[in-house]
């Protein structure tokens, strides 16, 4: 087994009084999707929001490589290579592919007062990493990113996280809102980068999804872990039990069965 | 069941085709500062006829680039703010608490120039300082706070020259180096004023479009959550930018004192609206994260079209404010439709144009 790039023990997060996230404990190790399964407000974003630096857990340790770390903000996550794309890609939808690319980390040319930012080669390496991502439909860096389909601004997203060095990147339920083709290219995406060594949290409802690419999985229910797993240890229905609580789903499905009987 | 990553189904998945690339005059036609450049033609032609030789006489032009370059200079930094996001509804009283500073310090008491210009300027980079920091370290919105702080200034202004000149209007005379830079009229009809229109202009134009900081101002309009996980330090470009409001604010605070050798503490509240009124006709979006500068000045050149061209017109004045709420209003819906098309999936809406 690899060394863990991040360690996660007993991480907790309570909002005034309230846990939306107790005793978790996780390894999360390069080159290995992580899926993070659980229902709506199981805590799956808040546990990303504490691994990206947004919230300092109320209880817990996470360590990079080893050593204990304290994010105090998302930049210092990003110093540590972790590299969050939210759910509508984290981009801006409104500023150019090559503009976008780059907020933050502006390639410049020229000297002192005169530097400026060089968006000919910011938009030439924006349109190369998404090419090499199989993104071909767009080749002019100056088209706004709010142009881009859902599975693109994906991409393009992805693809900043990659070329800026991630060593884990984390995905908020990227195939959500696509369509079949589109989250077919984005999970393409997800293991593209896992060849590279690159750690991934993959955050989903969809199990199909998850068991497409994931390696390892951990399920979520009212901010605890309720089950954590290796790739090939459960089936897709007992997975989709573990997120709905069991019971529920069953119930749910007989309802289900009797309109269908009477339709 | 499971999706097929390996091989066949995504080999086999066609990708659409690269789009055809648009020429850089394709891509101008969809911008929202078009609008603003045929609403600049259309005023001007349309005073240009009812207006007739007046208006296009020199007198008529320097009326309305006169006005412009005063706006101007507000409403840049004000856009810039609002490009970022953020709105500055203080510069009315930043204006007269420069200029009250400037013709107390100077006029009133009578010390050197330079100081009073210095502590209006001062004065202006305080307000936006205060604007900013209570912005960007609340969550107080700044509509509100720095309508807070136009009422606030307001009373201080007008409270400290009672008290201390026992008037709200205090001559001044300007010394000749101030009144050449900053209170002259070149020609005898062009405010100096145009040509720091025009400095402030280029200067912004270049920080906006040719930097990394023009690039975070977008980004922070676009998406503060985003800009701030990046690692851009959009607390400090807040300030930066209200900061930069309350400069230009004040600045033409001393341009007025220094052009008619005196101040009143009622003056500069029209700006208020005045420079949110160019700036969207300007095509920079009430919400933030899309403008330009060449939109802010064919946006302040409009209004002052408008403002000045019904002079010549013959009509009452009161068909000036219907004129400029009229093209507001078609301003911001055409950029509401600019903002939606920008924001749609690009495939469908561009592969029937061009293929
Ligand atoms: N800032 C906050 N303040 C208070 N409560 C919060 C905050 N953020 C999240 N919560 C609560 O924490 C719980 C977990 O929310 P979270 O967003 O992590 O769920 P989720 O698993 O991501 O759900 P979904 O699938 O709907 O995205 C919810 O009950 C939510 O209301
Ligand atoms: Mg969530």
């Amino acid at each position: 087994m690899t060394e863990p790039l991040m360690t996660l023990t007993g991480v907790g997060k309570s909002f005034a009084g309230t846990d939306a996230l107790a005793d978790i404990s996780l390894e999360i190790e390069p080159g290995k999707v992580l899926c993070l399964l659980g229902d709506n407000g199981a805590g799956k974003s808040t546990l990303i929001k504490i691994l990206s630096g947004y919230h300092a857990p109320t209880t817990g340790t996470i360590e990079v490589d080893g050593k204990q770390v304290v994010f105090s903000s998302p930049r210092d996550a990003s110093a540590a290579g972790i590299a969050t794309v939210h759910q509508y890609g984290g981009t801006f939808p409104l500023m150019s592919v090559g503009r976008s690319f780059f907020v933050g980390a502006e390639p410049t040319k020229g000297w002192g007062p005169l530097k400026y930012f060089d968006k000919a080669t910011a938009n030439k390496v924006a349109i190369r990493e998404l090419k090499s991502l199989g993104i071909t439909r767009i080749n002019d860096g100056n088209r706004l990113v709010g142009g881009m389909s859902g599975g693109e601004r994906q991409s393009l997203a992805i693809a900043r996280a990659v070329y800026f060095g991630a060593r884990l990147l984390i995905l908020d339920e990227p195939t959500a809102a696509l369509g079949v083709k589109e989250a077919a290219h984005v999970l393409k995406i997800i293991m593209q980068a896992r060849q590279k060594g690159i750690a991934v949290v993959f955050v989903t409802h969809n199990v199909l999804h998850a068991m497409t690419v994931g390696d390892r999985f951990a399920v979520l229910i009212h901010g605890r872990k309720a089950d954590d797993f290796m790739k090939g240890e459960r089936t897709r229905e007992q997975i989709t039990d573990l997120m709905a609580g069991g019971e529920a789903m069953a119930e749910l499905e007989a309802e289900i069965a009797q309109y269908e009987s009477q339709a | 069941m499971s999706i097929d990553l390996s091989t066949a189904t995504l080999k086999a998945m066609p990708s659409p085709p690269p789009e055809a690339k648009e020429s850089p005059f394709q891509r101008m036609t969809r911008r929202p500062e078009m609008g603003a450049l045929a609403g600049t033609v259309l005023v001007f032609v349309f005073f240009s006829i009812v207006g007739g030789q007046n208006f296009l006489s020199i007198g008529g032009a320097s009326a309305w680039l006169n006005v412009a370059s005063e706006l101007l200079i507000i409403a840049i930094p004000v856009g810039l703010l609002m490009i970022a996001g953020e709105l500055d509804l203080s510069v009315g009283s930043v204006l007269a608490a420069s200029s009250m500073t400037l013709a107390i310090i100077s006029g009133y008491l009578g010390l050197p120039m330079i100081i009073g210009f210095v502590a209006a300027l001062g004065i202006g980079a305080l307000a936006g300082l205060v604007n900013g920091i209570i912005t960007a370290r609340t969550n107080v919105p700044s509509f509100v706070v720095t309508l807070g702080m136009n009422f606030g200034l307001a009373g201080i202004t007008l409270g400290l020259s009672r008290a201390i000149t026992g008037t709200t209007s205090v001559p001044i005379t300007v010394d000749p180096v101030f009144k050449n830079l900053f209170g002259s009229l070149v020609g005898g009809q062009f405010e100096v004023a145009i040509f720091w229109a025009i400095a402030v202009a280029l200067v912004i134009a270049w920080v906006l479009q040719m930097t990394p900081w023009g690039n975070w101002v977008f980004a922070i309009g676009g998406d503060k959550d985003s800009a701030r996980a990046t690692g851009i330090p959009v607390p400090r470009v807040k300030i930066t930018l209200f900061v930069l409001s309350g400069l230009g604010a004040a600045f033409v605070g001393v341009i007025q004192t220094c052009m008619y050798n005196s101040a009143q503490t009622t003056n500069g509240q029209s700006f208020v609206f005045n420079s949110i009124i160019a700036v969207v006709i300007g095509g920079v979006l009430l919400t933030g994260g899309y403008g330009s500068v060449i939109g802010m000045v064919l946006g302040a050149i409009t209004f002052a079209i408008v403002n000045q061209g019904i002079y010549y017109t013959g009509w009452s004045s009161d068909w000036a404010s219907f004129i400029l709420g009229a093209l507001l209003l078609a301003a911001v819906l055409m950029n509401n439709t600019f903002r939606r098309l920008a924001l749609s999936s690009g495939p469908k809406k561009t592969s029937g144009k061009k293929a």
